[in-house]
């Protein structure tokens, strides 16, 4: 019966000397989160941001959208999107992430035509466009609408039309998609 | 070589009657007095086989001399003539044969008592066919197992229509905890390190716990009863994914003293390639070694087992989605985006997978009938999930879980008459850390949990053809868990009226809340075993099974990346009870078996996901599913035939229907197996060299008992915003598989032998697509493989 008593010594020694983590957790404060979507109109003066914000990332609550102002018929407006995590202090700018990895992203932007036609005015190091940086060019008469902002991650930026800003063949995981209803006057 | 052959015979008379039908009963042991389970005794006309403890007895045997036979693989049979004059017992103390046996002998342990449900069992021989694939494919060779996948590596194995937590697995008497609670998340084992594999289709393994609600799955590994030291090594080569596996395993057996096993397993396989494409980011990787040491004393054995499972699974490139529009796509293009050359490289996203098993057993075995079993058992699963991140993120886990497990469990068995008895207890304490450096909300909290139960199964035989049984369980569990909820998220479920009481702290937008459960449960089995003459057997079982939610459906709080849903748990959810009725009919015939296996689930409080609405984030709209209870129905009926055409052919037919109702909402269930059939036909000639071929062919339906959670999404088509239909809901085509299996067998040098097999799998290279795959949005399944598999035994 000797074995049986090292037996039992054993285990309640492991019983007794197996530990838990039982500490309080930390709250996780997601840092790649996208809270803040800035789109930002320059034509001349006239500055217009396009703005979406949610703070509570993938909990309940709506983002909020706001428009600053209205655009200005046949109008050459140079834009830049930035993206930005407020939920962490200081807040984090994603954009310069983005910026760095600009092989692995693509923004592509979609409008009516009546709204205006999008170009990009920027390129990653193979030369293809990344559109944190473009230019809108509003329509000629009064319409309303709405553009939508996508931001890929990891599109086939060599497939069919994509670095034209088609979204059609692009593939990639979709990490950002904004609509911002905005009016051409 | 010794041929000496030992025989005992204990007479103990035990009691006169006064009719001229007796009863014999005894022990069969090795001379070491091992209970040898499994062996075949012979008196008279009649036939049994000795129970878990040597255990035998036959009754309504004719008075005089009557023939008495006893044999058991690997020992050498008594043949003799006793002359019966009442009931007696007779104890028979088998010698080992000492001489040369070519075939490894695994033990046959019952695993329940409970004779009133027919338990399907998987063979060696078969396990050994599998050896590159996981246990679920393995399980699917048995009618009514069908199979949850998530691509070609993650395989659970579902039951009668459920899965996941509703099943648990028993590894080697253990109870595996593994993160179940995951619809990717594939079992943790080696099927390597398994002799033998159970299936018991119900909740009527109630020494294994009283939540088996969907059944059991209980795996025990070889094991050798005899002194001997054997090796086998299977090496298996597979031309779709480009690899192949090695497994390896060396056993000392010993009926005495010291004896021990030790077996590795090495996986490797690059991208699988479905008929026209390469399925992108498929392959992975396995590393596994399990080993035991065990003393076997004169009325006692102490063991020592320990594994580790080791594992790196490739997720398909193109299944990562950010949003339904991405998913939309997927389903509309019906070709995966992301389709590069074939690599053996896996990126993300991926999972990583570690289980370490270590436990210590004790057995005692205080008199012929009666044995008490102690064992203390440590699980450690270390789960990363790796998702497509930006920049150096990409190399953090998305979710670093690390769950601890201590269990304790006590079993004792008695056999008295003809009532046997087992009862026992069990503790177990389990802590889940999830590790907040992946800089992402944990999808599961920390928590901790102590749970105890204890059971008694009581079985009667009635007569040698009828026998009863029953079973109850009690279980009593305590969850404690450590969770951030984001305000506006404890708002939106309105967790304030009730549960205000888990907040205990605060940080920024979210509140820190401990909640903490208890739960009793009751859980119950019962049923009856008869036999007719002419080789009919009828089973039949009740069942009581009850269930706790399982973290995911407590705690579920986010977006799940391959499904572009939002899934959210519910702690305010209740436990979920089964009550499933089940009955099987055995007729066989000299040629040809047929089982006939209805069923009935009903489950209270059914746990599942069901669609509630929208959700806007800045990543766009997502369809928001949570986790309701509903009451259920799940019936259908699993059919197997086995056909002996002559001594070379051999055909084997299988079908399984399931029927899942949601009765309160009306409607079908979500991810029942549609109705599948499986037809094989077996050509074996053993004069040429053991030559086996098989052709089987696997039928699956449609299934077109679905739930409709369709859901509208806005997309752009020419620039422009669009209402479009996103149909997650419609089941894929039925699909037919044709597979081929071949093997010879060569003596090599002395006691060793060759198997040397050759296997296609989907001849034809049928594109398909199963709704039992969480991928089947977004690539075909797997295309031909043609697969070479080296087995020695030596």
């Amino acid at each position: 019966m000797k074995n049986s008593k090292i037996l039992a010594v054993t285990l309640i020694a492991l019983v007794t000397f197996s530990s838990c983590n039982n500490d309080d957790p930390i709250a996780v404060n997601e840092e790649e989160v996208i809270t803040t979507v800035t789109t930002t109109l320059t034509a001349g003066n006239q500055i217009i941001t396009l703005t979406s914000r949610d703070l509570d990332g993938d909990g309940p609550n709506t983002p909020v959208v706001t428009v600053s102002g209205d655009l200005i018929v046949n109008t050459t407006y140079t834009g830049t999107v930035r993206f930005l995590n407020e939920a962490v202090t200081p807040v984090d700018n994603i954009t310069d992430e983005i910026k760095a990895e600009g092989v692995e992203h693509q923004l592509f932007f979609q409008a009516p035509a009546a709204i205006g036609t999008f170009t990009y005015a920027d390129a990653d190091s193979n030369n293809k466009p990344i559109g944190l940086a473009f230019t809108l060019k509003t329509g000629t008469a009064a319409a309303t609408g709405n553009i939508v902002v996508i931001l890929r991650h990891e599109p086939l930026k060599s497939a069919d039309g994509v670095s034209s800003g088609s979204i059609t063949n692009a593939g990639g995981a979709t990490d950002a998609q904004i609509t911002y209803p905005v009016q051409v006057k | 070589m010794q041929t000496k052959i030992y025989i005992f015979f204990c007479f103990c008379l035990f009691c006169t009657i006064g009719f001229s039908q007796n009863t014999v009963s005894g022990k069969i042991t090795t001379q070491q007095g091992l209970p040898l389970s499994g062996s075949h005794v012979h008196i008279g006309t009649k036939t049994v086989s000795s129970d878990v403890s040597g255990n035998y007895l036959i009754k309504r045997l004719p008075k005089g001399n009557v023939k008495v036979y006893v044999s058991f693989i690997g020992f050498q049979a008594i043949d003799t003539l006793v002359n019966l004059a009442g009931d007696q017992v007779l104890n028979f103390a088998l010698k080992e044969n000492a001489a040369q046996l070519q075939e490894v002998i695994i033990r046959q342990k019952a695993n329940t008592l409970n004779k009133s449900l027919l338990e399907q069992k998987i063979k060696t021989e078969t396990i050994e066919k599998f050896s590159n694939q996981t246990l679920g494919d393995i399980l699917k060779e048995i009618a009514g197992v069908s199979s949850m996948k998530t691509g070609s590596s993650v395989v659970k194995p579902v039951i009668n229509g459920l899965f996941g937590s509703r099943i648990p697995v028993i590894n080697n008497n253990v109870r595996l905890e593994d993160q179940q609670w995951g619809t990717e998340h594939a079992p943790n084992f080696d099927v390597n390190a398994a002799g033998k594999i159970t299936v018991i289709k119900g909740a009527s393994g109630l020494q294994y716990g009283g939540d088996a609600v969907g059944g059991l799955i209980v795996i025990e590994p070889i094991s050798v009863k005899r002194d001997t030291l054997f090796g086998k090594t299977i090496l298996n080569l597979a031309s779709n994914g480009r690899g192949g596996s090695i497994s390896s395993s060396l056993h000392k057996g010993n009926d005495k003293g010291w004896s021990w096993n030790a077996l590795g397993t090495f996986k490797y396989s690059g991208d699988r390639e479905a008929p026209d494409y390469v399925l992108s980011n498929s392959g992975n990787r396995e590393a596994n070694f399990s080993g035991d040491i065990k003393f076997t004393g004169k009325k006692y054995d102490v063991s020592g087992y320990y594994s580790f499972y080791n594992t790196t699974i490739g997720i398909l490139s193109a299944s990562h989605i950010g949003n339904v529009n991405d998913l939309y796509n997927a389903i509309k293009n019906k070709v995966p985006w992301a389709v590069y050359d074939f690599t053996y490289d896996i990126n993300n996203p991926k999972q990583k997978v570690q289980h370490h098993l270590a436990k210590l057993n004790y057995n005692y075995y205080s008199d012929q009938t009666a044995s008490l079993a102690v064992q203390y058992s440590f699980q450690f699963n270390k789960r990363l999930e790796f998702d497509v991140r930006r920049g150096n993120f990409n190399n953090l886990a998305a979710l670093d879980l690390a769950l601890t497990t201590h269990a304790i469990n006590i079993d004792y068995k008695k056999t008295v008459h003809d009532w046997s008895l087992k009862s026992g207890f069990n503790g177990s304490f389990q802590n889940n850390f999830a590790n907040p450096a992946t800089e992402i909300r944990p999808l599961i909290p920390n928590f901790d949990r102590i749970e105890f139960g204890t059971y008694g199964i009581v079985n009667y035989d009635i007569s040698d053809s009828f026998s009863v049984d029953a079973g109850l369980r009690y279980d009593f569990s305590q969850v404690q868990a450590t969770k951030f909820y984001f305000k506006s998220r404890w708002d939106e479920r309105g967790y304030n009226s009730e549960f205000a009481d888990f907040i205990v702290g605060e940080q920024g937008n979210q509140w820190l809340a401990k909640p903490s459960f208890t739960f009793h449960n009751i859980s119950a089995s019962t049923g009856f075993h008869k036999e007719f003459g002419q080789d009919l057997y009828w089973y039949t079982n009740v069942s009581l099974a009850t269930r706790n939610p399982n973290p995911s459906e407590f705690f579920s709080d986010g977006l799940h990346h391959s499904t572009g849903v939002i899934e959210l748990g519910d702690i305010a959810l209740d436990k979920e009870q089964a009550v499933k009725l089940s009955t099987t009919l055995q007729k066989k015939w000299t040629a040809f078996s047929v089982e006939v296996n209805p069923f009935i689930n009903s489950i209270r409080n059914f746990m599942f996901l069901r669609p509630v609405g929208f959700e806007k984030n800045n990543r766009g709209s997502f369809p928001v599913w949570e986790y309701q209870q509903t009451n259920a129905r799940l019936a259908g009926v699993d059919v197997q035939t086995h056909w002996k055409i002559n001594n070379q052919w051999q055909h084997d037919f299988a079908l399984a229907y399931v029927n899942g109702r949601d009765l309160t909402n009306n409607e079908f269930l979500i991810d029942i197996p549609p109705l599948n059939l499986s037809n094989k036909i077996q050509f074996a000639k053993t004069e040429w060299n053991d030559l086996k071929l098989e052709l089987k062919s696997e039928m699956i339906m449609r299934q077109n008992q679905f739930p409709d959670n369709n859901f509208i999404t806005n997309i752009i088509v020419n620039n422009e915003l669009t209402e479009v239909l996103v149909d997650i809901s419609t089941p894929p085509p039925a699909y037919q598989l044709l597979h081929f299996y071949s093997e010879m067998k060569f003596k090599t040098f002395g006691k060793s032998n060759t198997t040397i097999a050759f296997s296609v799998q989907n001849i034809l290279n049928t594109n398909y697509r199963d709704y039992l795959n969480r991928q089947r949005f977004f690539a075909d399944e797997m295309g031909r493989n043609f697969q070479i598999q080296l087995k020695f035994n030596y």
